[in-house]
């Protein structure tokens, strides 16, 4: 986006992959700080209303045989609460709006960011790991109050010989107090990559002979960053759910 | 979003002078509290969205249709059983109709029989009755017969003794005539 602003700089080819994420303000120029409405602010306000579209518009006629639009609010809303009442069984069930809520955010904050020009908040480690802290602080505490002191069994490894489970422990919690950490750089580190490859191969469309190669491969990459918004909001969903399990059943 | 020049205002030090980014914006400390409030803001949005009315909707809308289908699948099944029923119904009113024309066919076939019997048995009176007069009738004929075969016979040898020139008294012939008969 920036590239082209400039290109006189490096005399032809310019590669400024990380422009797009830059976060500015939408409206005007000016500082950023925290209340200012940017384009990050936007892009997660078009996630908000697309989610609203079609989870509650796609609904609206509530229809025993549903529509198109019902049918995938639908098709979602079954697809994560089989996921949560799977892994984390029954009592799971009552977190099921929190996990649905990080679900379509995630999902929608990557297919939108997929669209040409757009901001992917999701692509911000600042907003993951705000996602991340908040499962891994929300699960720790859930995890305490339901279970009590019993809930550090989780990192007592009963079914390991007894020599061994000091050792055990030790690696158990160094791992869970690594998960936040893998669970945002994740999706921060898969969303960001696939935009700033599909951007690197535009900034070779500049040369003639390369440019239909170039086309191919931001085709190529598109499709696979496609595949990879849906995977990405999966796995930090099912990670989620995972994490649930960990506080509500923590025996081994 | 770049194409015209930059505010040295939003120049600091995550953007450079030329609007591109220095460095990972994604490390930029000057835009987190922006992105986690407004991400905070998207996520209790979509949370209240999605708690108050569209989860809460979409379970009704697949409870409703599971409730259809479990009501239709009933219903189903009771005039599955229904249809069952009339075939049985239906069966048992074909078997006993085919034995009542059985019974009916059994019975006529007896009774045509006792008639022909009958018929027969008074045929076969006649036919014995009719025969036994023939019977008589022939043997009347044949005494009658025989009794003019005597007499012819007796005349016949009157006739020849007075041809011959004999004489001979008719109770001699007729002794003659009927010892010669016997025997």
């Amino acid at each position: 986006m920036a590239a082209e602003a400039h290109g006189e700089e490096a005399g032809g080819l310019v590669f400024h992959p990380m422009d797009q994420f830059i976060v500015e303000p939408f409206f005007g120029d000016g500082a950023v700080s925290w209340y200012t409405i940017t384009n990050a602010t936007v892009w997660m306000a078009l996630a908000v209303l697309a989610v609203f579209a079609l989870l509650v518009l796609g609904t609206s006629k509530r229809s025993v045989v549903p529509g198109r639009m019902q049918s995938v609010a639908e098709l979602a809303y079954g697809f994560i609460y089989k996921m949560v009442e799977d892994i984390c069984g029954k009592e799971g069930v009552k977190y099921f709006p929190y996990i649905m809520t990080l679900f379509m955010f995630i999902v929608f904050a990557n297919f939108l960011g997929l669209l040409p020009m757009a901001f992917t908040p999701t692509s911000h480690i600042a907003v993951t790991a705000l996602m991340a802290f908040a499962v891994f602080f929300g699960v720790t505490i859930l995890g305490f109050v339901k279970n009590g002191a019993s809930f550090l069994s989780l990192f007592w490894v009963s079914s390991a010989p007894l020599p061994l489970r000091p050792i055990l422990a030790l690696i158990e919690i160094i791992s869970y107090f690594v998960r936040p950490v893998s669970h945002s750089i994740r999706l921060a580190g898969n969303m960001m990559a696939g935009h700033a490859v599909i951007k690197v191969f535009a900034g070779f469309a500049a040369i003639a002979a390369i440019a239909p190669l170039s086309i191919v491969a931001i085709t190529a990459m598109y499709g696979l960053e496609i595949l990879v918004s849906f995977i990405q909001a999966y796995v930090f969903t099912i990670l989620t759910c995972v994490y649930l399990k960990d506080a509500l059943h923590p025996h081994h | 979003m770049a194409t015209e020049p930059i505010d040295m205002e939003i120049a600091g030090t995550c953007v450079s002078e030329f609007g591109s980014a220095i460095g990972m914006p994604q490390l930029c400390g000057e835009w987190f509290g922006n992105q986690i409030f407004w991400l905070v803001v998207a996520l209790v949005a979509i949370y209240f969205i999605l708690s108050r009315v569209a989860l809460p909707r979409i379970g009704s809308v697949l409870a409703e249709r599971q409730g259809t289908i479990t009501n239709d699948i009933a219903a189903a099944e009771d005039l599955k059983v229904k249809a069952t029923e009339a075939e049985a119904q239906y069966d048992k009113a074909l078997i006993d109709a085919r034995a009542e024309a059985h019974r009916i066919i059994t019975d006529a076939k007896a009774d045509i029989q006792a008639d022909l019997d009958q018929a027969i048995a008074v045929a076969d009176a006649d036919i014995a009755a009719k025969a036994a007069e023939s019977e008589k009738a022939i043997a009347e004929i044949r005494e009658g017969a025989k009794k003019n075969v005597e007499e012819v016979a007796k005349d016949t040898a009157q006739a020849i003794i007075a041809a011959l020139g004999g004489s001979a008294d008719a109770t001699t012939v007729s002794a003659a005539v009927d010892a010669r008969m016997k025997g």
